[in-house]
């Protein structure tokens, strides 16, 4: 057994050893330097008020993170956000779930759903942005409203419900929110697609031999068996939607009005509207810190429900 | 008699079934409908003609875009900082993965750790010291500064997913190599590399899909319009002239579609990758 004495682990020599942190050693100096770098620098930045240009930096300890705790502004995009993501919680989530069980069985066509379905999903926040952009619009032209939703209400003779879907504050956010839902839902359709072609299809054949009826079939097998796919999705939604803001902007923009600021275009206006780079990163912190403790309760949450 | 009576259950179900998938299928394909045949007509006759498919199609508005609207430059950008970003991952990741996954050195565990972590933790507002760091290192305002953030921003994932695939795979060939000489370098490209390609594939297809679709580092770090991608051209040109509808439907249509021809092409892939991470965790 000559073949076995060839590589022995204890007789690494020390040129192999070099040898072989020279194949991380690409990945790892451009994650340092954009990654890890960065991420000990806003909390270092985070200390100071800093116009981002100025060769000074004025140290002000903890006095961004007191100064947010006061901030109402900032406050209410944490609120905006939790907002859209409750809607995509719900609504995106309960759609993509129904359009999963349909597609779960020997459904013709299942190919060209699922195809359409994560169209959206592929395409880019700014292009679904614009194209919403222009449905939801309020502008006239020669008489005639040129955004397809306005249009279309004036057809059916609706003309108490036209508005101006961006601009008005009882429905800005709901809008966002709901083509942000739009955006997302072929995302967990596929995931929860997935997840229930994994489960045994001899569990359903044996509950309809005993009698079972669908609706006793969906709650006694095929939610109980989803619960860990559904935590999943919950915990990416989640994270996902707080962290919206490219389509606001590409939807609304930004800096007019408040009432569909995010989290994110509050730390963008932080930076570049009012020049504060140290504001802007204890905001990013303050964020992240929301987010993580959200999903760490979340995990916590769902391991203890499937001990159950 | 109950047989028939369940037959007939599931043919109702079938149809109520369809038409809800066709329904909102039909509201995923519209916008991207009313874009594509917006994009062929007037600024005249675009608010008069609502009709789908318009009486005279337009091509005009796709030159003027391309030329007049720039969206040739930034078309070319997008192809550059992709195409870049997307081999040097591949070859970074591939080499990086399948240390972690081949390899003895110490402190691997610690930078495997490293790198999923980046994926774990959300760090929102990550860009401003970033910003930061590319002004400090002149790197701002730069296309090899913008494709190095890119290549960073798909590392982790390409790693995890190539890794992952390295463990599964059988390391026969890989041990045949090494006793015929083949230095580890060799096998990682001679053996490890075409193996991999399925999970290759994945790796570039949601790269592609990500950095072509990236839009807040462009903004951040990209002011002239010679270096712009894409996504932050289309907002400049909306910002300058976002009344000129069939132009900015054209300009849509220019960014949308190399996304819509790679899923199509690719759909298989990118529906495997997705599941396959679904049921893994």
């Amino acid at each position: 057994m000559r073949v076995a004495s060839v590589k022995n682990p204890s007789a690494v020599n020390i040129k192999d050893l070099f040898g072989n942190y020279l194949f991380i050693l690409p990945a790892v100096l451009i994650f340092s330097l954009f990654y890890v770098y960065p991420f000990f620098e806003i909390f270092y930045l985070s200390l100071y008020e800093w116009n981002g240009i100025s060769t000074t930096r004025h140290f002000i300890g903890l006095g961004n993170f007191f100064e947010i705790m006061q901030d109402k502004v900032w406050w209410m995009s944490v609120w905006h956000a939790a907002y859209i993501t409750l809607i995509a919680l719900t609504f995106q989530n309960a759609l993509a779930f129904a359009l999963a069980l349909s597609c779960d069985r020997d459904i013709r066509m299942r190919r060209f759903y699922r195809f359409v379905f994560y169209l959206p999903p592929v395409l880019s926040e700014v292009v679904v942005g614009l194209i919403w952009r222009w449905i939801l619009s309020a502008s006239m032209q020669g008489g005639e409203p040129v955004g397809l939703l306005n249009y279309f209400l004036t057809k059916a003779h609706l003309y108490h419900l036209m508005r101006d879907w961006l601009s008005d504050p009882r429905t800005a956010l709901t809008s966002i929110a709901i083509v942000h839902s739009w955006k997302g839902f072929g995302w967990g359709f596929i995931i929860l697609l997935a997840g229930l072609q994994t489960i045994d299809r001899q569990l359903y054949e044996a509950a309809r031999v005993d009698g079972a009826s669908s609706l006793s079939i969906l709650k006694n097998i095929t939610i109980p068996m989803m619960v860990p796919v559904f935590i999943m999705v919950m915990i990416l939604t989640i994270l996902g939607s707080m962290q919206v803001f490219v389509l606001v902007l590409s939807m609304v923009g930004q800096g007019l009005v408040y009432h569909t600021e995010v989290p994110v275009t509050r730390i963008l206006d932080s930076m570049i509207g009012t020049s504060r780079f140290g504001y802007a990163c204890a905001q990013g912190i303050v964020f992240g810190g929301i987010l993580v403790v959200g999903s760490f309760i979340l995990h916590k949450f769902s391991k203890k429900v499937r001990q159950e | 008699m109950a047989v028939s009576n369940y037959k007939w259950i599931r043919v109702v179900q079938s149809v109520f079934s369809h038409v809800f998938l066709i329904f909102v299928a039909l509201t995923c394909l519209f916008p991207l409908l009313w874009m594509l045949r917006s994009s062929l007509m007037t600024n005249e006759t675009i608010f008069i003609d609502k009709a789908l498919i318009p009486q005279t199609l337009h091509f005009n508005n796709f030159y003027l875009a391309w030329t007049q609207g720039k969206f040739g430059v930034y078309f070319l950008n997008s192809i550059i900082y992709t195409a870049s970003a997307v081999f040097a991952i591949i070859v970074i990741a591939s080499l990086a993965a399948y240390a972690f996954s081949r390899l003895q050195f110490p402190g691997k565990n610690f930078f495997f750790y490293l790198f999923l972590a980046a994926m774990m933790i959300p760090l929102p507002g990550s860009f401003v010291p970033l910003v930061v760091l590319m002004n400090k290192l002149h790197l701002a305002n730069t296309r090899i500064g913008y494709i190095l953030c890119m290549i960073n921003v798909g590392l982790s994932l390409s790693i995890y997913i190539l890794k992952t695939f390295f463990d599964k795979m059988p390391s026969a060939l890989e041990d045949a190599a090494r006793i015929d000489g083949c230095s580890k370098l060799g096998i990682w490209f001679h053996v490890a590399l075409p193996l991999a390609r399925p999970a290759i594939a994945v790796v570039v297809i949601f790269n592609t899909l990500n950095i072509w679709n990236e839009y807040i580092l462009a903004t951040l770090l990209l002011n002239h319009e010679h270096l712009m991608p894409l996504q932050r051209g289309l907002m400049v040109y909306q910002g300058a002239y976002s009344v000129d509808y069939p132009m900015l439907m054209a300009g849509l249509s220019i960014t949308a579609a190399p996304v819509v021809l790679v899923y199509l092409f690719m759909q298989k892939h990118i529906i495997k990758g997705l599941s396959e991470g679904a049921t893994a965790g």
